[in-house]
């Protein structure tokens, strides 16, 4: 029943909007407000903020997954960590929107731009890196550390040449979940990237991205033909990281499992 | 202290500064949605605020009554429809169906997940609400509406935690009633149900979670209207949907009310997640 849901969502949106979908509209700029031209502005907008918004929290991530992990035993540090983790994986888009709108946009005077986007974004995504990190660094097995102290090496020497290259194919992993959810995250973005058509030309422009064009489309009713076409790409885009995912973590799991 | 061990415990603090990360954006956000929002409930009373009829912003009248109203009978709604519909498939592929099955299906919920919400919204713009208005009439963008895509929306979160806490139920358990004379069943109902009762409490109150603070999908369907809804096929609005079709223009007063619109969905988050992580925390203990 779910799965023919999901089979429903899927043939329904690829059916009207593959037709659509062209080179001319993936490289041309949207006009008219999105009613005549492509999309080209707006995936490079999802594409500069997704991967801003990854650089930002992938360092912050994994290193709250090895602190965790390597450098502390269950304690009520670790506890509170985790705690403020779960909580701000609870929080709703529309509470980060509305957070990076007054901290970045108008507080820090970022504007709405691909900086203040990102930032709420990557805020929106660390708890997912976290959990994704950490549970890819406790599958090493303990050997392989054992075997790395005793050949004289510290524990950062440990961390980072042995624990973290095995580890590598779980952490992609979570880092392209969460490339995946940022695609896909209008609420927030639209109030901290804006909606400007205009291709991007540095950070500090605001920048719609592709799930905010399709649901302005939609939802102003500029053009439903455009409207499927871009929620085709969208959905395309989220199989394919899907896919991807679930390639990369089979492989994981057989090494270790 | 040689110069290695210098920089190993550089390293050791500097990653617990980074461990702290998730904490202090946390904290933050807090203090800025709180900040903003709250000097508006006080100016305007608190009691107002939250129990008042009418939001007309224009004439600095601020009454949340019927986005509380409408966020809790749509969230109500998706329960309905999800949790039936999840428990049933998160029982079926623990309990009823085979490994390769179970292992082509969970990528998928997973895929569920994953599909952006306004994705969700469309379909429901363009199959659901239609469909609604032509055979039980109203203008379809209506609670019934909200309801069934929310249920939807919340069915991986319920599956995916439900299956992991029935799958955590130790295997003894079911092999003992099942030797016991227990059908299939029987075993599901009596033995795992109860087993693993706290995790699928868990998975309800985060997808009522997820339900109450979406919001794309149920400004494209809810129809948004300022008013209790008298039955299920009137529209509705909720408190997610107020903030995301107001800010764009609001300021002043007007903004700050809209942040306490936050505050209040910030405060009912952090409940249900204290509750859900409370319940899942007892048992493992």
């Amino acid at each position: 029943m779910t799965i023919a849901v999901l089979f429903f969502i899927i043939f329904f949106i690829l059916k009207k909007g593959l037709p659509v979908l062209s080179f001319k509209f993936l490289t041309t700029n949207p006009g008219e407000m999105g009613k005549t031209g492509g999309i080209f502005s707006t995936i490079i907008g999802t594409i500069a903020l997704t991967v801003t918004a990854v650089l930002i929290a992938a360092p912050l991530g994994i290193g709250s997954a090895i602190y965790l992990t390597e450098y502390t035993r269950e304690n009520w540090v670790t506890r509170v960590i985790r705690f403020g983790a779960e909580c701000l994986a609870g929080i709703p888009s529309i509470i980060f929107g509305l957070f990076g709108f007054i901290l970045f946009v108008t507080k820090l005077k970022f504007g709405w731009s691909i900086l203040s986007g990102s930032l709420t974004l990557a805020f929106m995504i660390l708890p997912t890196l976290i959990r994704t990190s950490e549970e890819a660094i406790r599958a090493v097995p303990y050997v392989y550390r054992e075997v790395s102290y005793s050949l004289g090496s510290t524990k950062w020497q440990t961390v980072t040449k042995v624990v973290l290259p095995s580890a590598m194919p779980g952490i992609v992993t979570g880092i392209i979940l969460s490339v995946g959810r940022s695609i896909g995250e209008t609420a927030s973005v639209i109030f901290t990237a804006g909606s400007a058509l205009r291709l991007p030309t540095s950070i500090f422009s605001s920048s719609r991205t592709m799930s905010v064009h399709f649901y302005i489309l939609a939802r102003e009713g500029i053009s439903m033909s455009n409207a499927y076409g871009t929620a085709a790409i969208l959905i395309l885009a989220i199989l394919a990281v899907n896919l991807v995912t679930y390639a990369i973590m089979h492989r994981f799991m057989r090494k270790y499992c | 202290m040689t110069r290695l061990e210098r920089k190993e415990s550089l390293i050791r603090i500097a990653l617990l500064v980074v461990a702290f990360s998730a904490v202090s954006v946390l904290v933050v956000i807090t203090v800025f949605i709180i900040e903003e929002g709250t000097p508006i409930m006080v100016k305007y009373g608190f009691k107002k605020f939250l129990f008042n009829l009418d939001w007309f912003p224009s004439e600095e009248s601020y009454g949340l009554l019927p986005m509380v109203i409408g966020s809790i009978m749509v969230t109500f709604g998706a329960l309905v429809i999800g949790v039936p519909f999840g428990l049933a498939c998160a029982v079926f592929l623990t309990e009823f169906s085979s490994k390769r099955l179970r292992r082509v299906i969970k990528p998928m919920i997973e895929l569920l997940a994953g599909i952006p919400s306004v994705v969700y919204g469309f379909m429901g713009v363009v199959i659901l609400v239609p469909f609604i208005r032509e055979t039980l009439g109203g203008p379809g963008l209506s609670v019934l509406a909200s309801s069934i895509i929310l249920g939807i929306m919340i069915l991986p979160t319920i599956i995916s935690i439900s299956v992991d806490s029935l799958e955590a139920v130790p295997p003894a358990y079911r092999e003992g009633s099942i030797a016991l004379g227990a059908t299939r069943w029987q075993t599901t109902r009596m033995v795992m149900f109860p087993a693993a009762r706290s995790g699928i409490i868990a998975s309800i109150i985060l997808g009522m979670g997820r339900a109450i603070g979406e919001t794309m999908a149920v400004i494209m369907i809810a129809g948004n209207a300022i008013a209790i809804p008298r039955s299920l096929l009137d529209p509705v609005r909720t408190l997610t949907s107020n903030i995301a079709l107001e800010m764009a223009y609001a300021s002043g007063e007007h903004r700050q009310a809209l942040f306490a619109t936050g505050v209040i969905l910030f405060v009912i988050i952090m409940i249900l997640n204290t509750i859900a992580n409370v319940t899942s925390k007892r048992r493992k203990a």
